[in-house]
């Protein structure tokens, strides 16, 4: 028997007196393509604050390949193969999208550790031609070929949205937590990232935060519904798209709710 | 010159305005031989602005306190001066300055942990304090540190056991700008490498920086101990080429005028550090022949047009007229 890519048992993370993630057993498989739903409020973003660390659960455990990382800080999830995009941009506004990329690169390698890296760390930048070129390729797979050496803080907005996304995949992670990234931007853009996540390896375990159900149901095969903090059901997107429940508290709101 | 090429060239390769800079200083040792005494104070107090950038400038560490780690250097240089002269090694003014740069560096490092987290109000107070703290250990230590006297009877041994220090300051000179020459060069491959990105992303980011497994406050740690250990080796230099330390070396006002520096300069490319301290550094010799009292009130005045009229400071207003001229290669 393998190890779940990631795992929670009875995670749970309160604010005062509100119960943001309401004791819940989630269960990852490696290379599944998972969507995370549910209603404004229902704790999708703190469940993913809480899987990349940066949130402390109130209790509960999370397990990273069978490792229990409850106690492990988000920079080393992050090096141990764990990487999320934020709901909200949070970019190096002072950097430009290529040196970000290629930041997130280096860090990644790093990660393979050993005196050779921290020698890597503090060799120029410029002179990895290999690592420039790969940044080069995932930006220009997001269409960001254009701006690759402008401040970030002088993009647009969708510009932005897409540059979160080549972050997360730079880290070249085998867990991967999107959450909302195709909010706020165009029709163009949206088909832009489904393209570039269907494409993403097979290995890799991918959850996706997303309201728009057509989008959903595109790139997951398997679903999990949270409401007021709790898992409401998990299921196969069939399971899911047939489920009273589900079509009473969430379908039935309209497809952006 | 875009993508891939500009960025390859921007991270490694020596623009042409650097290298001018530097031959324009080591020039100036030829060129002014009757102002060696203000290169090299300028020297020295551009090692100091540039150490602060590193934290300020790329890290985002406000400080009010970098004179704590000047002052150390200057003690720690001072007292080896004073007490092995008559010693070939631990007299030499080289030794004495890597012993100063690691006393300061094992005083940020230790400091370090204070900064790691916090706002910058928090900051900006703990590193004050800390440098309040070290200037009174300082003064109660006067059978060590000469207290408000001073340290008296510093006398350094040529440098490397050939240069004597001069009267018209031409071996000081030619030291310090060396000694700033080199940490320069060190900065600039700690700033140019995967090492210096991730600390402008800490500055601008800190969260996301974590997301990327950025390990922040080792990070943070290294690079304060880092500017430590350069703003002790700029005290030490000042201690050795003036042949005294005092309290005043640790003082507010001497951190206060290190962020001065780098307001005036521009803040995080490491020529910011560099420009203020000269601008600073003439202004102070200029203003003060005019008006021997109310110099720092037109310092004052300038400091805040700068900031109301010009962020990014000297280095900010000359890569916006770089911009206006070249608009495709401007950096
Ligand atoms: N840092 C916080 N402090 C207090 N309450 C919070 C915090 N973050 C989220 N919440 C609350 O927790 C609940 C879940 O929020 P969130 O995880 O953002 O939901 P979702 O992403 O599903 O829209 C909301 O009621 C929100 O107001
Ligand atoms: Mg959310």
């Amino acid at each position: 028997m393998t190890n779940p890519a990631l795992e929670t048992r009875a995670l749970r993370k309160t604010f005062g007196g509100l119960v943001a993630t309401d004791t819940v057993d989630f269960r990852l498989e490696a290379g599944a393509r998972h969507a995370l739903i549910g209603p404004n409020g229902a704790g999708k973003t703190t469940f993913v604050n809480l899987l990349s660390g940066a949130l402390q659960p109130t209790s509960g455990s999370i397990h990273l390949e069978g490792r229990d990382i409850t106690a492990w800080p988000a920079s080393k999830r992050a090096r141990a193969g764990l990487s999320r995009t934020f709901q909200i941009n949070q970019l190096f506004a002072g950097l430009t999208p290529l040196q970000s990329v290629v930041l997130t690169l280096a860090q990644a390698e790093e990660t393979g550790g050993g005196s050779a890296g921290l020698m890597d760390l503090f060799r120029s930048a410029g002179s990895n031609g290999a690592r420039i070129e790969e940044a080069a390729a995932i930006l220009e797979n997001l269409h960001l070929g254009a701006c690759l050496d402008k401040e970030i803080a002088t993009l647009a907005y969708g510009q932005q949205r897409l540059i979160e996304i080549a972050i997360a995949l730079a880290a070249k992670p085998r867990v991967l937590l999107l959450d909302e990234p195709a909010a706020g931007i165009s029709q163009e853009e949206r088909e832009l990232i489904l393209g570039v996540i269907g494409a993403l390896p097979s290995a890799m375990a991918i959850v996706l935060i997303e309201h728009d159900m057509d989008l959903v149901f595109r790139f997951a095969r398997s679903i999990t519904v949270l409401v007021n903090g709790a898992v409401l059901t998990t299921g196969s997107v069939a399971e899911i798209s047939a489920d009273e429940r589900v079509r009473k508290v969430y379908l039935g709101e309209g497809e952006h709710a | 010159m875009r993508g891939p090429a500009r960025f390859r060239s921007m991270q490694t390769g020596w623009r042409w305005y650097e290298i001018v800079f530097w031959a324009a200083a080591f020039a100036m040792l030829v060129l002014a031989p009757s102002r060696l005494l203000l290169l090299n104070e300028i020297a020295i107090f551009a090692l100091l602005a540039l150490s602060l950038d590193l934290i300020l400038g790329f890290a985002g560490i406000v400080s009010l306190g970098h004179a704590a780690f000047f002052g150390v250097g200057a003690y720690t240089a001072g007292l080896l001066a004073k007490h092995f002269s008559e010693h070939a090694l631990l007299g030499d003014p080289t030794i004495g300055l890597g012993i100063a740069a690691l006393t300061a560096a094992i005083i940020g490092f230790a400091s370090s942990f204070l900064v790691l987290r916090g706002s910058d109000l928090t900051r900006l107070m703990v590193t004050l304090g800390v440098a309040l703290i070290v200037q009174e250990i300082a003064n109660r230590l006067d059978w060590i540190t000469g207290g408000a006297d001073g340290l008296q009877g510093v006398l350094p041994r040529p440098v490397l056991g050939a240069f004597e220090f001069d009267l018209y300051g031409r071996t000081a000179a030619t030291y310090s700008l060396v000694v700033l020459f080199i940490a320069f060069v060190v900065a600039r491959q700690v700033v140019h490498a995967p090492f210096g990105l991730g600390l402008k992303a800490i500055r601008d980011n800190r969260l996301r920086a974590e997301a990327i497994g950025i390990p922040v406050n080792r990070r943070l740690i290294a690079i304060y101990t880092l500017a430590a250990a350069l703003a002790g080796m700029a005290g030490a230099l000042l201690a050795q080429t003036t042949q005294f330390a005092s309290l005043d070396m640790l003082d507010f006002q001497r951190s206060a005028e290190a962020l001065l520096m780098l307001v005036i300069g521009g803040a995080g490319n490491l020529f910011g550090g560099l420009l203020g301290a000269i601008v600073f550094a003439i202004a102070h010799d200029v203003l003060k022949g005019i008006t021997a009292q109310y110099w720092q009130f037109w310092l004052g005045l300038s400091l805040i047009i700068l900031v109301l009229f010009a962020r990014g400071g000297l280095t900010g207003l000359l890569r916006l007229l770089y911009r206006r001229v070249r608009p495709e290669a401007a950096p």
